[in-house]
């Protein structure tokens, strides 16, 4: 029984190793070295505007899209418009790489645009079927993730920075990095930061002067030595950081401008962009190259950079929109607000975080070992 | 439910009797661990409830009670179609395992023969494995077979609640089996082959015989993996397709905006129909005790 | 047998062993009840082969593959890097606080759960489901929101706080803390501890407690000499059920725990749906587990001189 067993499990293996070579193949095969992707060898594909080609499978974040908006698609498309949810950029990637995967649009941030454009899983989009483009705002239109816009349209933006509260720093407290890191400004003061290397680490490294995007090992040591003898932090976290601030567990925490400032609804809360830098961020939209109806989701992309519809979208987020055309319909008490609309002089200190290539796992294990 | 009344819907309990014995002080110390527990784990209960009459948009900062979010739940199609999958996948694995762990505790206690050592094993290592690890094993399992499947038959399975059902009954499986296991351990195996003599066929015997004795460990296995399969975020996100997101999931996914009390109203929700359907199910078997003598 | 009714016409002393009709005919009759009690698992064993072991072995091969430098898997490179790595001190460090904050949770749940399944155990049938019915009734809600009321009772302004300043003990932080995520695994575990130790005291035949106390002089004599015997294997699969998911917690440490509270649960999923992006080192600190859970269960399982 015993042997039989055995032999069992042995084929079984086997038969296994060879199917995980094969899907391998398409997820794996991305060496540094071959800088071509699948997508040059994959198919292009051709779609008039507003042409469909099935009914569209959309995979967001949760909270992250106007309901009455996708039913206003569907109904003017004639198409079924199905919306599923994702928790993280990197469970969104791990559901791709696996294959299999039935979404026609995703919602991908920044550097996971970049990572499943080097992986091959994007299609490439046809420009001609996204006319509405032009309302992206120039800011956009040559991201460091994607230069061209050939695999993503920009969905919504914002900035990393600081959430205080003014009781714990005083009035009018300066926008700077050193509410986290000058021993004299955070004493006393209880400090969350994200749980996240390249955001965390980025804000060590703004504080010190350094390119958050940086490779050297010397310049993200010591950023990760201030973190870690940093006693002030109390955690690390990635979406609670306005619950613990407004609940007074905390009295500064690293965070997301639209999250923070969704929920300051008190004058003693206030969200700083520092101005040693500060990252800027943006969620995007892009087609899965084994869609099943890409022209729908073609149509789907230009619906959103519509004007109406783009602004329809963020008076629904409270993120701010990259569609520049969107601004006259926004309702004011969004448009006026500079944490989401910073003014030109914040947004020339705004960064995007690149991938780091190599030096991604460094980040990771300083900062992990930073955590304790 | 009302299987947890098996065991001693027959008559009264000697346990009684040695209640009346002098053993009040033990008894009084043992009642009040009993309250202690109870206001431990009803605690958080009591804080999610009141927050889910919290007219602000997020769940920890009081400002004025309402019923703003029952209201918003409602009409929310996400959450409600979110609740109809876990719930029904919850009953769905939870039966399915129910079924399969009595069977495999019994197998495993009350026969011996060879090979079972190696199911002995694979029957734990469910338990052992982190989540994170069976959803990434399980969704790549499911893409492979399903490719499988379509090269050699041209039939394409996709993803979906039925993907989550195979997931939860097989960690559902082990828990189970484990308890139903702890019930037998020590069991007198006497009573069963009496009936097996006594009844005509296995099948009476085990009903009448072997099942109320286990029942306690049945119940309780079924109820574990009803909160296990209520409660999974990870396995089920990886191993979900199109139109099959659970209700973790999608709170899960909303923490990027903040939980707002909308997910705890729908925690009472679910809080109160699960009461409705225990003492429903109360009602319905005393009904059936009364008129059955 | 009292608290369970068999069918009256059943005697309860019944010869346990087979008749003996010769030798080959009772290994006939130990031939077919083995066959019978492989049958009985079988669906079962089929349904873990196929949707348990089969995945599994992706997991070891994964285990044994190469990661990319973009965090990808290469699964044409197959080396024991990643199994180097498990003896790295970070992976020591945050596999030993696992360890103790386990063996803590799963001791606490013990003796919160004992006497507590012991009370469920003794009261009247009835009484009893409702209870038990009560006692799942808090988990049927949703987790995260649970996990979120435990932080705002932990938290500075929370009650747990409050009583310890009443009593005049300051300053003590909770929330961010392994306390914290103790508390918190405690409450979402306990009922893992209670189900299993009430289904083994349920069948706890009351009459032999008796007469044991008629016997020994005391009752911690009683009770130490058959209930705890006899109570063994609920308690053995009871913590069971507790330790181990409580040393592969991720999400209760995540939203409990702050600053150094980082578990192997959060440490693995963070290979996986993390920054790290390194699943051959996820696989192959997951087998690790498997491997070293296995062991310590069969040598647990010997030293309570119990075969389950």
């Amino acid at each position: 029984m015993r042997v039989r067993l055995t032999a069992v499990l042995l084929v079984g293996a086997l038969a296994l190793a060879a199917c995980g070579r094969e899907v391998g193949q398409d997820t794996a095969d991305g060496d540094p070295d071959d800088g071509q992707t699948a997508a040059e060898g994959g198919e292009e594909v051709s779609c008039d505007v507003d042409e469909t080609d099935g009914d569209l499978l959309l995979y967001n974040w949760s909270e992250y899209m106007d309901p009455d908006l996708l039913t206003a698609f569907a109904d003017e498309h004639g198409v079924a418009a199905t919306e599923d949810t994702f928790t993280s950029n990197e469970a969104l990637l791990a559901q791709i790489r696996a294959g299999g995967a039935d979404y026609d649009v995703i919602i991908p941030s920044d550097y996971m645009v970049a990572i499943m454009i080097e992986e091959g899983l994007l299609l490439p989009l046809d420009a001609d079927a996204l006319p509405n483009t032009d309302n992206v705002s120039g800011d956009f239109m040559s991201p460091p993730y994607d230069p061209d816009l050939t695999y993503s349209r920009p969905y919504q933006w914002g900035t990393t920075g600081l959430g205080v509260n003014t009781d714990a720093t005083g009035p009018d407290p300066e926008a700077t990095w050193g509410w986290l890191f000058d021993e004299q400004m955070r004493e006393g003061l209880r400090i969350s930061m994200l749980d996240d290397p390249r955001e965390g680490m980025g804000a060590a490294l703004y504080y010190l002067g350094y390119d958050p995007n940086t490779t050297d090992e010397s310049e993200l040591q010591e950023a990760a030595d201030l973190v870690a003898n940093n006693d002030q932090i109390v955690t690390f976290t990635s979406d609670q950081f306005t619950e613990l601030l407004i609940g007074g567990e905390t009295d500064i925490g690293q965070g997301f401008s639209g999250n923070f400032l969704d929920n300051f609804e008190e004058d003693n809360y206030v969200y700083l962009i520092p101005e040693e830098g500060a990252t800027i961020w943006t969620d995007n939209m892009a087609i899965l190259n084994t869609t099943s109806s890409p022209c729908t989701a073609h149509t789907f992309i230009n619906f959103i950079l519509d004007a109406e519809n783009g602004a329809q979208l963020t008076n629904w987020t409270w993120y701010a929109s990259p569609n520049e055309a969107a601004t006259e319909f926004l309702d004011e008490e969004v448009r006026e607000n500079p944490s989401i609309y910073p003014d030109e002089s914040v947004r020339e200190n705004l960064y995007f975080l690149e991938n780091t290539g190599e030096a991604e796992r460094l980040y990771t294990d300083l900062f992990t070992r930073a955590q304790g | 439910m009302s299987v947890l009344e098996m065991p001693g819907a027959g008559g009264p309990d000697v346990a009684e009797d040695s209640l009346a014995r002098p053993r009040r002080a033990v008894d009084r110390v043992l009642a009040g661990n009993a309250w202690l527990v109870f206001a431990f784990l009803y605690l958080p209960i009591v804080v999610l409830i009141v927050y889910s009459f919290n007219d602000n948009q997020r769940v920890g900062i009081w400002t004025e009670a309402s019923l703003r979010w029952y209201g918003e739940m409602f009409g929310n199609a996400r959450v409600m179609d979110a609740l109809r999958n876990s719930i029904l996948v919850a009953i769905v694995s939870t039966a399915v395992a129910t079924v399969l762990g009595t069977a495999a505790g019994l197998s495993m206690e009350r026969y011996r023969y060879r090979g079972q050592r190696a199911f002995d094993g694979l029957l734990y290592l469910p338990v052992i494995i982190p989540d994170i690890t069976m959803a990434v094993m399980l969704l790549l399992f499911f893409v492979q077979t399903f490719d499988l499947i379509f090269l050699a038959t041209g039939i394409q399975f996709s993803r979906g609640l039925g993907t989550i059902m195979l997931a939860h009954v097989s960690f559902n499986i082990s828990f189970v089996a484990l308890v139903v296991r702890a019930r037998l351990a020590g069991l007198d195996g006497a009573l069963e082959e009496a009936a097996a003599d006594l009844y005509a066929n296995r099948w009476q015997a085990f009903r009448r015989v072997t099942l109320p004795l286990i029942a306690p460990g049945v119940a309780g296995g079924a109820l574990l993996a009803l909160t296990l399969s209520l409660d999974d975020v990870v396995i089920a996100e990886f191993v979900s397709g199109a139109g099959s997101t659970t209700l973790p999931v999608y709170v899960f996914g909303a923490l990027r905006r903040g939980v707002t009390p909308l997910i705890n109203a729908v925690s009472v929700l679910m809080l109160v129909g699960s009461i409705l359907l225990v003492l429903m199910s109360l009602a319905v078997s005393r009904g059936r005790e009364s008129s059955g003598g | 047998m009292s608290t369970t009714v068999p069918p009256p016409d059943v005697q309860p002393d019944f010869d346990t062993s087979p008749p003996v009709h010769g030798a080959g005919l009772e290994r006939d009759a130990e031939k077919a009840a083995s066959r019978r009690g492989f049958l009985v698992g079988l669906p079962s064993y089929a349904y873990l082969v196929a949707f348990f072991a089969t995945p599994l072995l992706i997991v070891v091969v994964y285990s044994f593959a190469s990661r990319s430098v973009r965090g990808a898997t290469v699964l044409t490179d197959w080396n024991l890097r990643s199994y180097g790595r498990l003896t790295d001190s970070l992976v020591l460090t945050i596999a030993w606080r696992s360890l103790w904050i386990a063996t803590l949770t799963t001791l606490v749940c013990l003796l919160i759960a004992y006497p507590f399944a012991y009370y469920l155990s003794t009261r009247p049938a009835r009484i009893r489901a409702v209870l038990l019915v009560l006692v799942m009734i808090p988990f049927w809600s949703n987790f995260l929101v649970r996990t979120y009321a435990w932080r705002m009772l932990l938290g500075g302004d929370g009650p747990f706080t409050r009583l310890l300043e009443a009593v005049g003990i300051d300053g003590v932080q909770l929330l961010f803390t392994p306390t914290g995520v103790m508390v918190g695994l405690v409450y979402g575990y306990l009922p893992f501890m209670i189900l299993p130790l009430y289904a083994a005291l349920e069948r706890l035949d009351h009459s032999l407690v008796e007469a044991a106390r008629d016997l020994y002089a005391s009752g911690w004599q009683a009770f130490w000499k058959v209930t705890w015997p006899l109570s063994r294997p609920g308690v053995i699969a009871g913590s069971i059920l507790v330790f181990i998911p409580s040393f592969g917690a991720y999400v209760t440490p995540e939203i409990l725990g702050g600053r150094g509270s980082t578990m192997l649960g959060s440490y693995i999923a963070r290979q996986f749906i993390g920054s790290a992006s390194d699943w051959p080192f996820g696989s192959a600190l997951s087998v690790a587990i498997l491997v070293v859970m296995m062991i310590a269960a069969t040598a647990y399982f010997r030293a309570g001189g119990k075969n389950l």
